[in-house]
């Protein structure tokens, strides 16, 4: 994220909503300008943000629980609006600042603190395809699931925010990026088990690749 | 559980939801029972008292825990027995076989009919407030000031309190367990043995305005209170306790 700030200059013009959870710290990692919000309500602090100041390009950082848990709604809506604003979505199938409990995006039999028998779909469900179900949205323009848990995946989700920022850039609608990201202290597991884990079990629920791109159809303007 | 506020704040204890928990800010002119537990085993005791009140009254009742409760561990013994035969609600929806259907519903486009349905809850919060009242003192008996303090910072005062005892000064303490309803008759009650309370409190004082209504002038109510989830010492708090007694000639 910071490269692409450096290299598609966008340090002086781009605005930030880190999470609560473990990322709230991004703050201290940018140099921009960044604003908190309440859990689950980045997507709307964001339409708010650039709504008052278009030229600045917005973007916010959240995790499963953010985005997908309590705030669905916000997210859903400031993508069926067409706000003009970026979504990097950071999914490891765990609440992970508060303990690892089950999230939206839990895969099934996964275990966790809430869920120490594993994920059953008759109690609690299925995991929750967010990137597809924004897909839907037609004010949603570019949608695209990334992983990094490889040199290679990481480059291709650089590419990924890359092009989300453009479509905003473009002002073409609304951009997510998800990005399968491992939480090997919440999963039980050593950083290397936790980079297989999300090959070999995490992209069989949730596939790597572009989602949705209608910015081809669209004018730049 | 109360942490630090406001907005993200942190995630250390503090008192700050006081008014958030007891004046509601949800719709309507309804009351909530909130119970305030200062240790683990009362946070494991007061949650099944709470089912309990809930389903008695059918009031919502809030626990009001902290950040610290919610992060350490005591032990605890889980002393609740269920009753064997639970209470037949006549209101509950389980489908009308065999009787006339139930509405659970507060809307009406009569203002007459709301008022009447306003002024039996009224009825229920006065009935709540003579039953379900509950606090704990300690050395109140001959006390000549009287810290009033909840939850975690009851227990910080009362190491205080114990240095202060050593000391000779003559401090007490009064623990609300119910912030709603409040135990105002016992604060007014112990005005009658002295007019000096110190209200001691998580946050940039909230409970104190609930002491002031209780005492009515009665009293004189001092205040320390440290917001933003800064956990005071005993200590601390002793230095505070003792240097009021003294200001107010008290020894």
């Amino acid at each position: 994220m910071t490269e692409l700030i450096d290299e598609m200059n966008l340090q002086e013009r781009i605005i930030g909503i880190p999470p609560p959870g473990c990322s709230v710290f991004a703050y201290y990692y940018f140099d921009i300008d960044m604003a908190e919000s309440a859990h689950g309500r980045g997507a709307a602090v964001a339409t708010g943000m650039k709504r008052a100041f278009p030229e600045a390009i917005v973007f916010t950082y959240q995790g499963d629980g953010d985005l997908a848990a309590i705030g669905t709604a916000e997210t859903i809506h400031a993508a069926n609006r067409g706000e003009k604003i970026t979504a990097i979505f950071i999914n490891n199938a765990v609440y992970g600042m508060t303990g690892g409990q089950m999230a939206p995006t839990t895969l099934l039999d996964q275990q966790t603190t809430t869920t120490p028998y594993g994920r059953d779909v008759k109690l609690e469900g299925y995991p929750i395809r967010m990137s597809e179900i924004l897909a839907l949205v037609e004010g949603a323009v570019y949608i695209e699931r990334t992983a990094v848990n490889s040199p290679a995946n990481i480059r291709r989700t650089k590419k990924a925010i890359r092009k989300a920022l453009q479509t905003q850039i473009d002002d073409l609608g609304f951009s997510l990026v998800e990005i399968l990201s491992p939480c090997p202290t919440n999963w039980k597991m050593s950083p290397l088990e936790a980079w297989q884990w999300i090959d070999k079990e995490m992209t069989k629920q949730f596939p790597l690749g572009v989602i949705k791109d209608t910015t081809g159809d669209k004018d730049a303007n | 559980m109360s942490r630090g506020g406001p907005g993200l704040g942190s995630i250390v204890a503090s008192q700050s939801d006081y008014f958030q928990a007891t004046r509601g800010g949800g719709h309507g002119d309804y009351r909530t029972i909130v119970l305030a537990p200062s240790s683990v085993q009362e946070l494991a005791d007061l949650t099944h008292h709470a089912f309990d009140l809930a389903d008695k009254y059918q009031i919502p009742v809030i626990i009001l825990g902290d950040g610290m409760l919610g992060q350490m561990m005591e032990p605890v013994e889980f002393k609740h027995e269920a009753p064997e035969e639970l209470p037949i609600r006549s209101r509950a929806l389980r489908g009308a076989k065999g009787r006339p259907s139930r509405i659970i519903k507060t809307f009406t486009s009569k203002p007459t009919e709301l008022e009447e349905l306003n002024w039996s809850l009224y009825r229920r919060y006065q009935l709540i407030r003579k039953e379900e009242t509950s606090y704990e003192t300690f050395l109140v008996e001959d006390a000549e000031l009287i810290v009033v303090a909840f939850g975690i910072a009851a227990r910080i005062a009362k190491g205080a309190i114990k240095n202060a005892r050593t000391d000779g000064l003559k401090v007490g303490m009064l623990r609300p367990i119910t912030l709603w309803p409040f135990p105002s008759a016992k604060v007014e009650e112990l005005a009658n043995g002295t007019k000096h309370f110190l209200v001691f409190e998580m946050n940039m004082g909230q409970m104190i305005e609930d002491v002031q209504l209780a005492l009515a002038g009665k009293g004189e109510v001092s205040f320390y209170g440290r917001p933003g989830g800064v956990i005071p010492t005993p200590s601390e708090v002793f230095r505070v306790v003792s240097r009021l007694y003294y200001q107010k000639g008290l020894k």
